[in-house]
């Protein structure tokens, strides 16, 4: 059996420690050892974005990162944002929009959404495409995801700087 | 009791319409149960060792090695399971002649196909599982690998299946009026031949179960990402020998199914098997190479057409000669011979066409095996009919539309039996193909199309009609012997709080099943929508059918929801004339309240209903017993099939010096008959028309010519990402059906069933003036630039 | 699909790494991004007995501009070179490039080391770092060299890295007045790896072309120079343009890949080079 080495982190806002394999993703380890499933595995190879989540502020794929590799990082997954306005407005139009169907890629989706939308307000519609493009969904056929980031975008407040 | 008063009245607008989807709230708080999701105490995993090559003898195994390896619980290969799990064959009676052998969980004394299961280790964990397959020693003999649809047919190559005189597995003829005579007398004669490429389901959750056996009393519990638990548990049932009442099957969340989860896999079977022998939950989730490997693979079609015309351009005939190279087994239990039936079915299918001959021809090859999948059949019947009235139009000299109108069936001529045998009730082609014209502007791309010409840049318009399949009865498989249900089942029944839970057998996999059975029930009961929830997925918490399949969900699942939700009023409102001492009649159900029928006055709520009902029945009349659940099932009626119909079109960009193809517009206009949610409807013709994209602008399965599989990660397998696909329009003409009381049909297959044929038209429209056809698909810019003659 | 055991040690500064390389030799890997690695662990296709993770090493990571020279730590991550100030300025040709790169999430991880040393013949880097003549830093246990990229990209994912060996920085002259970056890749889709691609450098002086240097990525065993003594003394129009579009063919050797057989390869990178060169200033519409 793999030895077991002991690491810490923060996980959405917690302090978290926990034991882990060497050879354990970050993907196994939020799904498996601390119970955050939206955050899915679809290709352990980086190539589907299912597994999107933020590390210290950059989102990363975390299929291919070892686990052991982020002792110390601040770690959030797309359950995580907890009073973050954006999320919670990005979780409501992707439901109006039914810009989900079978919700596997919906974790890492938000993700990318929320990350796009807190450095680019106001993207347009094809900077949105350019920006979930490494988030492959099978059901919908992408456009009510780009309805509903552009949505939650124009209610964004216009910057002062105007652009 | 009071008996159902006649036809009810159909609904067009359905409750909680503009309201968000319960799981899609769910989901996009992260609270999604994917069987991975899912935690099992004295849970093993296990992992399989599959063969490396397309074919070959399997001489010996050595596990030794492995099973020592600490933390491996069982090592088992295919001889190991005969006394588990017998073996099955994927025929049905109503294909006659099919023939596949026998087939086992794990590979028997030969593998065929590049990736076939051949020993499984169950551990710790899946890391050890995979661990312990390092260990292994297997000793192969390698054997001439049957690769493409040419190798397989040709009478002087290998054969697949020693036990066979060739590598056909089934043949099949359809033969309609005297189409020798139409082509002889046939003023434009078209033809041609085309390669419509192997794909893959790519769901982006891979296959996904937990099998859970307690030895104690004989009884599995699976958890299993399928489409159909109820058709599973059958399968288990009688394979593994267990009495039904024992299986039970879950399907909670499932994350794509689009028809790839229907069918039975040897190493699902192989994880029940596991799980039997050592009497604790044994997991197994195919990791995204295996998904390519071996989930079942569709399409691979080579297909020589011809299509005969008079010289009004009316089309007389169709002959038809479709190759479809399959796997070494037919599927099981629904068969590898559906795809090619439906194809051959669907050829001319919008057109008055009185003359057909058409053969099908199935062969195995050396390949992972193919089996149902989104719009089955559909796109190889619409892309080859829509291709060749292209040609036609191109010869007569009339323009697409023109030419389309000419040929369809008319409004007059309904019901209508088209020339291979398919019943339509009633269609709308040529409202759609009006409808389609206008939203596009069709005159307009024209002209910019001319321009663009003019300036060297090529752009194509291709327009598509079709039908598509859904509601289907027991003439799929039922009465081919398969043990699949064609009817359904709903139990409502109402909580002491006044809401409402329905328990239906239809399935759910991100569609939104459990919402528009929501939405009937709210409907037909007089509820809202937010008082209603439904339970799907569980064959022990929902009645037994047919589940979700063929585009059967709404049309076939509501009807049976509409049933019951009736019959659920009238109980509600025979309680509230024995309560407000007056007739059921004198009373209505309206938005969760009781009213007086005739002023609309509240009376009562529901609520109150269920109080009394449950608590207080001491309060009503003696010997009066509230009857506060109901259950109804529903059989499809009538015509074997409720076709819809619709026209889809493509406005693209050819780069003819490097043949990449832009997409820059689509279009497409559904007939649906009864919508019961618009949004929903519309985001499923979005993503089956980005399916059918993905299959003629990217997606191939590629196999070595010794049956190596090429393309077995996503960076080496392209489908569809958000920069490359096009906003898709859509509008709707609504013919209701009179085959089931909910007059809706289906819609989930629509989209696929034309995006190919559409972006197929439209890049031989753009590379017309430069004299390149494109008949392969998918259209690699290798493929268009030797159309070109560049290469 | 779960990668094999290894074992697991960091290094926190670039002589801890290369004495750790010398000591495991053969049965160790770096791990830096891990964007390629770890993929190639989970496929069992690459099983290190030992990772050395160099991802926390502080001196590979920075980025810094002087006499002329921008030096580019190899620990810096794609969206660390995109953002800097100071490559924008001197080595524009990486702003240009990187956005190309896969996706966003892998450019968060992956590392300019980690591209120049797996030296997959479809990446773009290798192919900047020849149009730019950059200088590739090497340390191992026996001390520095430095090398030209020309001679540092041997074949299919084959360097000039010897045993031990790790790559420190890469050292690119800064832009000159007269020099102009230009960088394409033709992909079927956004962020694949590219049918064929161009990362070019010309030095123009009244019109005139002093120097070119036209890297090509994806269409050969490597990234590799070509065409770009014919551009010499010429001026830069349609019929310069058009020849060494022409030529190119001849110039390189091409490999097929998956999809595209050597024709396609051909007539793609024919066309890369016409457009790619027609955005050059003076060309551009």
């Amino acid at each position: 059996m793999d030895p077991l080495i002991p690491v810490s982190y923060t996980i959405n806002g917690k302090s978290v420690q926990q034991q882990v394999s060497v050879r354990t993703t970050l993907t196994d380890m939020l799904r498996h050892q601390i119970g955050l499933t939206a955050t899915h595995a679809g290709c352990e190879q980086g190539s589907c974005g299912a597994c999107t989540v933020m590390v210290d502020g950059l989102m990363v794929r975390s299929c291919l990162i070892f686990a052991i590799q982020l002792d110390g990082a601040r770690i959030e997954t797309s359950e995580g944002f907890a009073d973050d306005q954006l999320m919670d407005e990005l979780r409501r139009n992707f439901a109006d929009r039914n810009a989900l169907q079978c919700g596997f890629c919906t974790g890492g989706m938000l993700v990318a959404a929320h990350d796009l939308l807190s450095r680019t307000p106001h993207p347009e519609r094809a900077e949105i495409r350019e920006k979930i493009s490494g988030n492959f969904c099978r059901c919908t056929g992408y456009e009510a995801i780009v309805d509903a980031i552009s949505k939650t975008a124009q209610a964004l407040p216009l910057e002062d700087s105007g652009k | 009791m009071s008996t159902t008063s006649g036809k009810a009245q159909r609904h067009s607008q359905f409750v909680g319409q503009d309201k968000p989807r319960r799981n899609a709230i769910r989901h996009a708080h992260g609270r999604g149960r994917f069987v991975d999701d899912i935690a099992f105490g004295n849970l093993a995993h296990m992992a399989f060792l599959r063969s490396p090559y397309a074919h070959a003898e399997i001489l010996e195994i050595d596990t030794e090695a492995a099973r020592a390896l600490p933390g491996v619980v069982d090592v088992f290969t295919g001889p190991d399971l005969v006394d588990i799990c017998t073996p099955w064959v994927g025929k049905l009676d109503h294909f006659p002649g099919l023939r596949t052998p026998e087939q086992y969980p794990l590979a028997m004394e030969r593998a065929r196909w590049n990736g076939e299961p051949v020993v499984a280790v169950v551990a710790e964990s899946r890391a050890i599982a995979e661990d312990a397959l390092d260990l292994i020693m297997v000793e192969w003999s390698e054997l001439p690998a049957i690769i493409g649809i040419d190798n397989s047919r040709s009478t002087d190559g290998p054969i697949l299946h020693p036990q066979y005189d060739s590598n056909v597995a089934f043949v099949m003829n359809l033969t309609a009026g005297d189409a020798k005579a139409a082509f002889r007398d046939a003023a434009y004669i078209v033809e041609d031949t085309l390669e419509l490429g192997r794909q893959t389901g790519l769901t982006l959750e891979p296959r996904s179960i937990v099998a859970d056996f307690d030895p104690s009393l004989r009884k599995l519990a699976a958890y299993h990402s399928t489409q159909t638990p109820y058709q599973m548990q059958d399968v288990f049932v009688r394979h593994f020998n267990l009495s039904e009442e024992n299986v039970r099957v879950i399907s909670p969340d499932v994350g794509g199914s689009f028809g790839m989860k229907l069918h039975v896999y040897g190493e699902e079977m192989a994880a029940v098997a596991a799980s039997i022998r050592l009497g604790r939950p044994v997991k197994f989730i195919a990791d995204r190479m295996e998904s390519f490997l071996s989930d079942i693979h569709l399409r691979e079609h080579k297909i020589h057409a011809r299509m005969a015309l008079n010289s009004g351009g009316e089309i007389l005939a169709m002959e038809v000669d479709d190759a479809t190279g399959i796997g070494p087994f037919s599927v099981y239990p629904r068969t590898s011979a559906m795809e090619g039936n439906q194809a051959l079915r669907l050829m001319g299918a919008p057109y008055k066409m009185p003359h057909y001959e058409g053969k099908l021809t199935v062969l195995f090859q050396n390949k992972a095996p193919t089996c149902q999948y989104r719009a089955v059949g559909h796109p190889i019947g619409v892309t080859v009919t829509e291709h060749l009235v292209d040609l036609a139009a191109n010869a007569v000299g009339l323009d697409p539309f023109e030419i389309r109108h000419r040929n369809i069936v008319t409004q007059d001529m309904y019901p209508h039996t088209t020339a291979t045998g398919y019943i339509l009730e009633r269609l709308s082609h040529e409202e759609c193909l009006a409808k389609l014209e206008a939203l596009m502007d069709y005159p307009k791309l024209i002209a910019e199309q001319k321009e663009m010409r003019e300036r060297g840049i090529y752009r194509g318009i291709g327009i598509a009609a079709f039908i598509e399949i859904t509601n289907p009865g027991p003439a799929f498989y039922g009465i081919g012997g398969a043990r699949i249900s064609s009817q359904d089942g709903c139990v409502i029944k109402l909580e002491p709080s006044g809401k409402i839970r329905v328990s239906v057998s239809v399935t759910e996999q991100g569609q939104g099943t459990e919402t528009i059975m929501a939405q009937v029930a709210a409907t037909y009961l007089g509820v809202d929508l937010d008082h209603v929830d439904v339970v799907t997925g569980d064959t022990e918490r929902t009645p037994y059918g047919g589940a979700t399949w063929a585009s059967r969900g709404a049309g076939i699942g509501g009807a049976t929801v509409m049933k019951a939700a009736l019959a659920m009023k009238e109980n509600i409102l025979e309680i509230a004339g024995v309560i407000l001492q007056g007739e059921a009649d004198d009373f209505d159900l309206v938005d969760g309240q009781i009213v007086d029928r005739s002023n609309q006055q509240v009376r009562m709520s529901l609520a109150e209903i269920g109080r009394i009902a449950y608590f207080r029945p001491d309060t009503l009349p003696q010997d009066y017993h509230p009857q506060l659940s109901v259950s109804r099932h529903f059989v499809p009626q009538g015509t074997p099939f409720d076709f819809t119909n619709g026209v889809q079109a493509s406005y693209l960009e050819v780069d003819v010096e490097t043949g990449l193809v832009k997409l820059l517009n689509h279009w497409v206009v559904e007939d649906c008959g009864i919508i019961l949610n618009q949004q929903l409807v519309d985001e499923q013709i979005r993503g089956g028309v980005v399916h059918g994209l993905g299959g003629v602008l990217f997606e191939e399965c590629l196999y070595s010519e010794n049956g190596q599989m090429m393309s077995a990660t996503m960076a080496d397998y392209l489908a569809p990402l958000a920069s490359e696909m096009p906003d898709i329009q859509i509008d709707h003409v609504c013919t209701p059906t009179e085959m089931t009381p909910l007059g809706a049909k289906g819609v989930g297959e629509a989209g696929t069933a034309a995006a190919g044929a559409v972006v197929l038209n439209a890049v031989n429209d753009a590379l017309r003036p430069l004299g390149g056809t494109l008949r392969t698909t998918p259209l690699t810019p290798e493929r268009i630039l030797k159309a070109l003659g560049k290469i | 699909m779960k990668p094999g055991l290894f074992q697991y040690v960091r290094a926190e500064n670039v002589e801890k790494a290369v004495s750790l390389l010398q000591e495991f030799g053969d049965e160790a890997q770096l791990l830096a991004g891990g964007q390629s690695l770890v993929p190639a662990m989970a496929l069992r296709m690459a099983l290190p007995e030992v990772l050395i993770d160099i991802s926390s090493i502080a001196e590979m990571r920075s980025i810094l501009m002087a006499d002329g020279v921008l030096r580019i730590g190899a620990g810096c991550r794609y969206v660390d070179v995109l953002h800097s100030k100071d490559v924008a300025r001197a080595a524009p040709m990486l702003v240009q490039a990187i956005p190309f790169i896969a996706h966003e999430a892998i450019r968060n991880r992956g590392t300019i080391g980690g591209s120049l040393a797996h030296a997959d013949p479809a990446s773009e880097l290798p192919a900047c770092m020849l149009a730019l003549d950059a200088g590739i830093i090497l340390q191992s246990a026996r001390g520095l060299r430095t090398i030209a990229a020309k001679d540092f990209f041997l074949g299919t994912y084959m360097t000039a890295l010897n045993d031990g060996e790790m790559i420190i920085a890469v050292e690119i002259p800064g832009i000159a007045a007269n020099q102009h970056h230009r960088f394409s890749e033709i992909s079927r889709r956004s962020g694949d790896y590219a049918i064929s691609g161009g990362a070019f450098v010309l030095e123009m002086d009244a019109g005139i072309i002093t120097a070119a240097r036209l890297a090509y990525f994806a269409v050969g065993d490597c990234a590799v120079l070509a065409g770009g003594e014919a551009l010499s003394g010429k001026p830069l129009n349609a019929d310069t343009i058009e020849q060494v579009a022409q030529n190119v063919g001849e110039d390189i050797t091409f490999y097929g890949d998956l999809y595209n057989g050597i024709g396609a390869k051909r007539q793609i990178t024919k066309t890369l080079t016409r457009r790619l060169l027609a955005q050059f200033p003076g060309m551009e519409l």
